[in-house]
């Protein structure tokens, strides 16, 4: 495809995203708007995380893309397949190897490094949003620091049903000044985002930036007496044994039965092949190949 | 034993095989071609530049073709492409008083200066389903005339000679681009404006018959609906001057629309403003009237709560391109977040029971 420029933006396009991404890193949680373009897949799809991924992308670095934590999920092979055509960058599909990863809804399961970019994909950036429609009204609370309604919701959650009720895009208080939804991961990964890798969230539709830089405090909202759970099946893999590792419930058969498999393909595959063998796997690992059974 | 789905890849492209077998069709059929899209179905391809922001019959035309007829997927595959394209600088502002009008109609005066021209109009047809249409044949010619050769004057240019309509605050400064730009509220008129001519024609349609059936209504008037082709003039910086480099069809639509006067404003008229690319009636007309509906709060009207009214409402909703992405990427694949929905639901129904189980027993 050498009728667009290297991973498809202008290069005036990508020096814009650019800045954001460092105001993002200068002011971390706050969302910093930018003129987000339209690009050749659909709003809602991963186009935050796409232009910034664009952004962020060299001809050096090695991508892996990930959906629910997987990398053969089809909207992952799609964005993988968009930067193998208009940047020609490696790819791969081990969070070791990976110098940049895109994911949507998942951190992966192994510790990142210094030397690696995490990229979010984010649908609605805004942590006040279902409190408070209006972008008027919630940049104004997040400049104030008024978060109270945020507390009421949470204190609401517990009078009425003893506990938070809420299990994904779980919110987060920043460096102790922003609020910043992490996306729609599972409140399992809350306790990631302390990380030593950067971490970029791109809103595309909603036009935002925000980023955490590495090692930055990242504290999920709770209360001294209901203390924040992060939570998981309570199962081990049943492919590799991993009783640490988020997991997807399969529906086995139409009698009721199932597994649980972990949500990171990656982290389950190295397992594996590491030699760990769950309830139902089995000895030999199993090819990592797209196109395997 | 379990094996996870895999083939993500081959699924993709077998996909796309059979979309593209599908758009096709019958290959005993003829194929469409570009030119007959763009000469047959014109205002379909006048819809797709319109909200897809690029006067480009024959893209449009192409986008048509490939979206096997969905116009917001033409739209779509339209601003894909816009959006890579280098900018070299932008126009004067089009004089629609000069355009060469195909048709002008004013509901405000019987006659004005420059004639009412019904032009190629579904106005006053009656909707009966043309038969012999089905039969391909010859078309009798229509009659034609000598075509205007001086300017014609806008319709609320007389009004204003009378003062009795509001006028508008002159400014040369240069508007704001919302495809360079995030749009913030609240929106200036020129930002406002441009959102609306790419909104989606449903929306605003839907929109604009809201304030007509009460919600922040503002009776209207057409007093003016101009279609033509109107010379686009660019300064060239090695020039030094301006050069005409080509010609766009528009359709311009001006709402004369009654209003009593507020706390800091006269009785007078207001105006509502719509200007679309292509022959697109029904859409200028509804971006007139959500247009004058967004002006109250510099009329000094009262905000009454309706849709039409809240700039933030209209203008987050009404490009269909973001709205039909997001609307749609919920086919894409969540049972992550399902799963710790599951397991969310699944406790506090355990907990639901329990208590009910200990109340029972007390």
């Amino acid at each position: 495809m050498s009728e667009y420029n290297f991973a498809y933006l202008d290069e005036q396009t990508k020096r814009m995203i650019r800045r954001a991404i460092l105001k993002g890193l200068a002011i971390p949680g706050y969302q910093v708007p930018f003129a987000s373009r339209e690009m050749p897949m659909p709003y809602g799809w991963g186009t935050g995380g796409v232009q910034v991924s664009a952004a962020a992308l060299t001809p050096d670095d090695t991508l892996k893309v990930i959906d629910q934590g997987a990398d053969d999920t089809t909207n992952a092979v799609s964005i993988r397949k968009f930067f193998q055509r208009t940047a020609g960058v490696a790819t791969t599909e081990e969070t070791e190897q990976a110098s940049i990863i895109q994911t949507r809804h998942r951190i992966p399961e192994a510790t990142l490094r210094e030397d690696q970019i995490l990229v979010y994909q984010v649908p609605i950036p805004e942590p006040l949003r279902f409190l408070e429609p209006r972008e008027t009204e919630t940049r104004k609370m997040h400049s104030l620091e008024e978060y109270g309604l945020m507390h009421v919701k949470l204190y609401e959650d517990i009078s009425q049903h003893g506990q938070i009720a809420t299990s994904y895009a779980y919110p987060v208080k920043v460096e102790g000044r922003y609020v910043m939804d992490p996306s729609p991961i599972p409140k399992f990964d809350n306790p990631k985002l302390e990380m030593a890798a950067i971490q970029l969230f791109g809103a595309g539709r909603e036009q935002r930036i925000y980023a955490v830089p590495p090692y930055t405090q990242v504290v999920s909202l709770d209360f001294e007496d209901y203390p924040f759970e992060p939570t998981k099946a309570d199962h081990a893999c049943d492919l590799c044994a991993a009783a640490d590792s988020y997991l997807d419930e399969v529906i086995m058969d139409d009698a009721g039965g199932r597994m649980f498999v972990c949500s990171d393909t990656d982290y389950c595959r190295s397992r594996r092949a590491a030699g760990h063998v769950g309830r139902l796997g089995t000895e030999a690992p199993l090819s990592t190949g797209p196109e395997a059974a | 034993m379990y094996v996870a789905v895999k083939g993500g890849e081959r699924a993709i492209d077998n996909a796309h095989a059979w979309l593209a077998e599908e758009r096709r069709g019958d290959t005993s059929v003829a194929e469409l071609s570009l030119a007959q899209i763009r000469e047959q179905l014109k205002l379909a391809v006048n819809r797709v530049m319109a909200e897809g922001s690029l006067f480009d019959p024959d893209l449009a035309a192409l986008a048509i073709k490939q979206s096997r007829g969905d116009l917001i997927e033409a739209i779509f595959l339209i601003r894909a492409y816009r959006t890579t394209l280098p900018r070299f600088g932008h126009s004067h502002p089009v004089e629609t008083a000069d355009m060469a009008c195909d048709r002008r109609v004013s509901a405000t005066f019987k006659d004005v200066p420059g004639g009412q021209v019904l032009g190629p109009t579904f106005d006053y047809t009656h909707r009966l389903l043309d038969f012999k249409l089905a039969a391909e044949g010859d078309l009798p010619e229509a009659p034609t005339a000598a075509p205007r050769q001086e300017p014609t004057p806008h319709v609320t240019s007389f009004l204003r000679g009378e003062d009795i309509i509001q006028t508008e605050p002159h400014s040369d400064a240069a508007p704001k681009d919302i495809t360079r730009e995030p749009v913030a509220f609240p929106a200036d008129r020129a930002t406002r404006l441009q959102t609306l001519t790419r909104g989606d024609e449903g929306f605003l349609l839907g929109m604009a018959y809201s304030t007509q059936r009460g919600y922040a209504r503002n009776h209207a008037f057409v007093g003016e609906l101009r279609i033509g082709t109107v010379a686009v003039e660019m300064e060239i910086p090695e020039l030094g001057f301006a050069i005409e480099i080509g010609e766009i069809e528009l359709t311009e639509c001006e709402t004369v629309n009654q209003f009593k006067g507020s706390k800091t404003e006269p009785p007078q008229f207001t105006r509502g403003y719509g200007l679309v690319f292509g022959q697109t009636e029904r859409k200028a007309i509804a971006m007139a009237l959500v247009d004058r509906a967004l002006r109250w709060r510099e009329l000094g009207e009262d905000n009454v709560g309706a849709a039409a009214q809240d700039e933030e409402f209209v203008l987050s909703h009404c490009d269909n391109i973001q709205a039909t992405g997001f609307l749609e990427h919920i086919k894409l694949p969540h049972y992550v977040d399902f799963q710790s929905e599951l397991e969310l639901v699944r406790k506090l129904r355990r907990e639901a029971e329990t208590s009910t189980a200990q109340e029972a027993a007390e």
